[in-house]
């Protein structure tokens, strides 16, 4: 119980000048944790350059729960490439295998099919309907780099955001108390 | 000073930052391993060949795949996941990569192998260009490691050719 009794002190002992220094220390946590994230932004070229895999349509390779890393450069997109792409019509992006391309002579443009690596059959039926070729808008990255486990943690958060409150509650009662 | 929170904050960040250099360490590790893989692939019987409805040929092929990717394996690979593809070229594609064939090689012991198979991915054109077409059979390989960068290579067989007529 000493604990609550020290926190609830220290609480009480809080002066303007210790308050400032905390907001400030604080807004420099959540700035810099805003500024990792555009930097990778712009080094990846991908405006999500981290995903969290959340179906196991791509079995045993990565599960539930599993982090990619992305990359999306000027690369032309070939076969066997894992990569996220946007549907019209869904709003959660789907991380799957580049079975088929084809690339435009002129113009450079490609028709690209997809399709789970633990799914029977390719991914048309996910498309819009009457939609047979993914074309390179619909690709948001390709997937260079993979972390397992780690994305439970925004699972788990999306899921219970009961959770993700008293996360932030206890993290931001540990920065108030905090003495240096 | 030595607090509960403290100690818990000090131990967190520190299994953490160890489990971070592990984890690149392993990735690198990889670097060192240089993989000798072989293959070869026989078109063993062009089963039919015909125009759909729609103007695209198809044809289906049987096919002979052998590989020894036994070497692309260390420590930090999960799995191996190989796939054949027709690649072919015509005069309104450049590139044309049709997969045929496609498997996950779990472990080292399964590396080395026989396949006798039908191509189960179909063999579509866009348009019809493949009567007599020549085209490469290439053999891709994605390695998926347990943790870190995936590595990807090839092997390009050249020398295929498809019937002149349709059966």
């Amino acid at each position: 119980m000493g604990w609550i009794g020290e926190t609830v002190d220290s609480i009480k002992s809080l002066q303007i000048r210790q308050v400032l220094t905390q907001a400030v220390s604080l807004g420099m946590i959540v700035t810099s944790a805003l500024i990792i994230w555009k930097a990778l932004m712009c080094i990846t070229g991908s405006e999500s350059p981290v995903v969290v895999v959340l179906s196991g349509s791509m079995e045993p390779g990565f599960k539930r729960g599993d982090i990619l890393f992305l990359h999306m450069s000027k690369d032309p997109i070939r076969a066997g490439e894992i990569v996220v792409f946007n549907v019209d019509g869904r709003e959660i992006p789907i991380v799957h295998r580049v079975i088929k391309v084809h690339e435009r002579q002129d113009t450079g443009e490609v028709d690209v099919l997809t399709k789970g690596d633990n799914n029977y059959g390719d991914d048309r039926l996910l498309y819009a309907h009457g939609q047979l070729w993914l074309q390179r808008h619909h690709i948001m990255g390709r997937a260079v780099g993979f972390l397992p486990y780690v994305g439970w943690v925004t699972i788990i958060m999306t899921e219970k955001p009961i959770i993700k409150y008293i996360l932030i509650g206890a993290l931001g009662l540990l920065v108030i108390t905090s003495k240096d | 000073m030595h607090s509960f929170g403290y100690r818990a904050n000090a131990l967190i960040t520190l299994g953490v930052t160890v489990l971070a250099l592990m984890c690149a360490m392993a990735s690198l590790s990889d670097n060192l391993n240089s993989p000798t893989p072989s293959a070869q692939v026989q078109v063993l019987n062009v089963n039919w060949f015909q125009k759909q409805r729609n103007g695209n040929e198809e044809v289906s092929l049987t096919l002979n795949i052998s590989a020894d990717l036994q070497s692309m394996f260390t420590w930090n690979t999960k799995q191996v996941f190989v796939f054949l593809a027709a690649e072919y070229e015509t005069p309104k594609n450049s590139l044309n990569q049709v997969s045929l064939w496609d498997g996950i090689i779990p472990s080292k012991e399964h590396a080395k192998f026989l396949i006798h198979t039908t191509n189960k991915y179909r063999f579509i054109d866009q348009g019809s260009n493949l009567q007599g077409k020549e085209f490469n059979l290439t053999l891709h390989w994605h390695v998926m490691p347990k943790t870190g960068k995936m590595f990807a290579d090839k092997i390009v067989m050249t020398g295929y050719r498809l019937p002149e007529e349709y059966r």
